[in-house]
């Protein structure tokens, strides 16, 4: 008894190892995937290290080195790489630091977004009837209004800042979930492992998140990817407004709303918080369509 | 063809009633009192604050208050700012022109050089051009406009100094407004340079408005166009030793361009999120920097009224859009 269960366990072992195996050809045929990943797991990297790595305490200001130039431009300072800010702050240290706050970000909204949408999702798909028909009705109102503006009145709402911005974007993303865990939800429920469990006395409890859900992933995975860098952007982006992070938080969107005003003088204190945000959301998107790519059969072979 | 329509109808009833009962209720859970918020002064005496409950209606229940929103709203009354006294239809109708004219130019640049981007890059499937082109495009897709838009500034406007920084038209001009749309007016005007002086003005952001809508766009036709070519009847059509451009121009585009159109029509409401920033960073004086102006000055009638005319406005537009989709696809009609 204990051996076929082992072997059971080995079996099953196998082939996820076999399945990762697969999913890993797949992705790594792609090469900007591959790229992506890369310059993913740098950015974690420096967001884990940025105490290590950076040459300056991310607010500490130096007052003789206000709006110097990058280190290759006449005036450049070897102390500050990438030149500093209108108060004396190190670009280099507060890029660095920044990394923290996106992925930060990234994470939680898109954790948020998931679980919240899985659930009422899965809800929605498995009961059908009336109990889907206020979800979907739901999700329709959020998704009637535009979802940055949505956020931005919900920040404004609660209050401007970090947590706020994060909980606002998670809630406008989620309807993306509902929708297509339900779809996924419906289109599993009717086949026949699912009865078959049904009929062994499966509660619907079971069914749902431990039956049916397991197969409905692959969708989900790559809108988790999707997300991750859309929420990066509407962070960044309610930062830029003054409704996101407040200074002097290095996050890089609200870097690029202090420099506003000096955009014609220090193009430096401009470029760099936008190309870090680009770099990030781009490896993160070019990961997303790797993923699409490896995990959607219907595109696997074209 | 009539039963759909009542069909997307009857769904849109209760989403439309359910955004007006989210507009109303942003107002209710706002930390702070809605009498003086609405009102816009700080401190009043109890009298006038008794007054001014009772003038717009807060000393009834929340049911009765919601249904006079409602019954105000259809009736044409959405309320009156409290930073310009005015209505606040009034105000969305003077501004609105100026996000249409700025999102149709921005619009037209994601159309006219998305689809054909993503043609060219499904037929040289594979190649160097299609690598680019689709590289291209998802940089676009990632791009923080907000950010693209000062990077442009820096440029074009600094650097290069070729285009105005901010506004409309140049302060130099001035004629009463026609038709609200600035390249019409200018026109109309008669007066010289002032429509070269409006062009200057719309070509940066309608460049960082479009960027999004046309990188989306030309994906999604990359995509729709390769799943056409690998059809049968495209084959056929090849075998029947028809020229490659009648293949792909007349019977591959038809059907690959059923799903662009409702990628187009998706992108009215990132556009419309989108004219947020861009409005703001140009200084446009449309509906996208009077939200953010008014969420800044905690106008709250405006956001009120805003919120729900925008997402009308949206709604609007997905239904033409579901309409023209059931008009040119008939499977989806049944």
């Amino acid at each position: 008894m204990t051996q076929t269960a082992s072997t059971h366990a080995n079996m099953q072992d196998a082939s996820r190892r076999a399945r990762l195996a697969e999913f890993w050809y797949y992705f790594s045929e792609n090469r900007g995937a591959v790229v992506g990943l890369c310059v993913f797991v740098l950015l974690v990297i420096v967001a884990l290290f940025a105490p290590l790595i950076a040459p300056h305490a991310p607010n500490a200001q130096f007052r003789d080195a206000t709006l110097v130039p990058p280190f290759w431009e006449a005036g450049g300072r070897a102390a500050y790489p990438l030149g500093t800010d209108a108060v004396g702050r190190d670009m280099l240290s507060r890029l660095l630091y920044g990394a923290r706050y996106s992925l930060f970000i990234g994470v939680v909204v898109t954790f948020l977004a998931l679980t919240t949408g899985i659930i009422i999702g899965t809800i929605a798909g498995y009961f059908r009837g009336w109990v889907d028909t206020v979800i979907t009705r739901l999700m329709d109102i959020i998704l009637a209004f535009p979802s940055l503006l949505l956020a931005l009145v919900l920040v404004a709402v609660l209050g401007p800042g970090l947590n706020n911005a994060m909980i606002a974007i998670a809630l406008v993303q989620q309807p993306h979930y509902v929708r297509l865990t339900r779809a996924a939800v419906m289109g599993e429920k009717s086949r026949d492992y699912v009865t078959a469990a049904r009929v062994a006395g499966a509660g619907n409890f079971r069914l749902m998140f431990r039956t049916i859900l397991p197969n409905c992933t692959a969708p989900l995975i790559v809108q988790a990817a999707l997300s991750f860098s859309t929420a990066i952007l509407d962070a960044a982006a309610l930062g830029f407004l003054g409704m996101g992070a407040q200074p002097p938080t290095p996050e890089w969107g609200t870097m690029l709303a202090e420099s506003r005003e000096f955009i014609l003088r220090a193009w430096w204190v401009v470029t760099f918080p936008g190309l870090a945000i680009l770099i990030t959301v781009l490896a993160i998107n070019l990961m997303g369509d790797g993923l699409r790519d490896a995990l959607d059969p219907k595109l696997k072979r074209s | 063809m009539l039963r759909f329509v009542l069909g997307r109808l009857a769904v849109l009833i209760p989403t439309f009633i359910g955004v007006s009962i989210i507009a109303f209720a942003f107002i209710r859970i706002l930390p702070g009192d809605p009498v003086m918020l609405m009102s816009g002064e700080r401190v009043m005496a109890p009298e006038r604050y008794e007054q001014i409950s009772r003038q717009l209606g807060y000393d009834r229940p929340l049911p009765v208050q919601y249904l006079d929103y409602l019954t105000d709203v259809l009736s044409g009354d959405f309320g009156n700012s409290i930073v310009t006294r005015r209505p606040v239809l009034d105000d969305f109708l003077t501004l609105f022109p100026a996000t249409l004219e700025l999102s149709f130019c921005a619009m037209i640049l994601a159309i006219f050089i998305g689809v054909p981007a993503g043609i060219f890059a499904a037929i040289k499937r594979g190649s160097f051009y299609d690598q680019s082109i689709m590289g291209t495009a998802l940089i676009g897709y990632s791009m923080p406009i907000f950010w693209w838009g000062l990077l442009l500034i820096i440029l074009f406007s600094g650097t290069l100094g070729w285009t105005p920084v901010s506004g409309r038209i140049s302060l130099l001009y001035y004629f009463p407004p026609v038709t609200r749309f600035m390249l019409i007016d200018s026109l109309l005007s008669g007066q010289a340079g002032a429509f070269k002086s409006a062009l200057s003005h719309l070509i940066l952001p309608s460049i960082v408005l479009g960027t999004i809508p046309l990188a989306v766009i030309a994906r999604q036709t990359r995509s729709a166009m390769l799943e056409v070519l690998s059809e049968d009847y495209v084959r056929t059509a090849r075998a029947k030793g028809l020229s490659p451009f009648r293949v792909v121009g007349i019977h591959a585009l038809r059907n690959a361009l059923i799903p662009v159109i409702t990628t187009i029509g998706l992108q009215v409401g990132v556009m419309l999120a989108g004219a947020i920033l861009t409005e703001t960073i140009f200084s446009w004086p449309g509906i996208g920097k009077w939200m953010v102006d008014s969420v800044f000055k905690r106008d709250y009638p405006v956001i009120q009224s805003g919120l729900l005319i925008i997402a009308g406005v949206i709604m609007l537009v997905n239904l033409i859009v579901d309409l023209l989709y059931g008009l040119i696809n008939p499977r989806i009609r049944h």
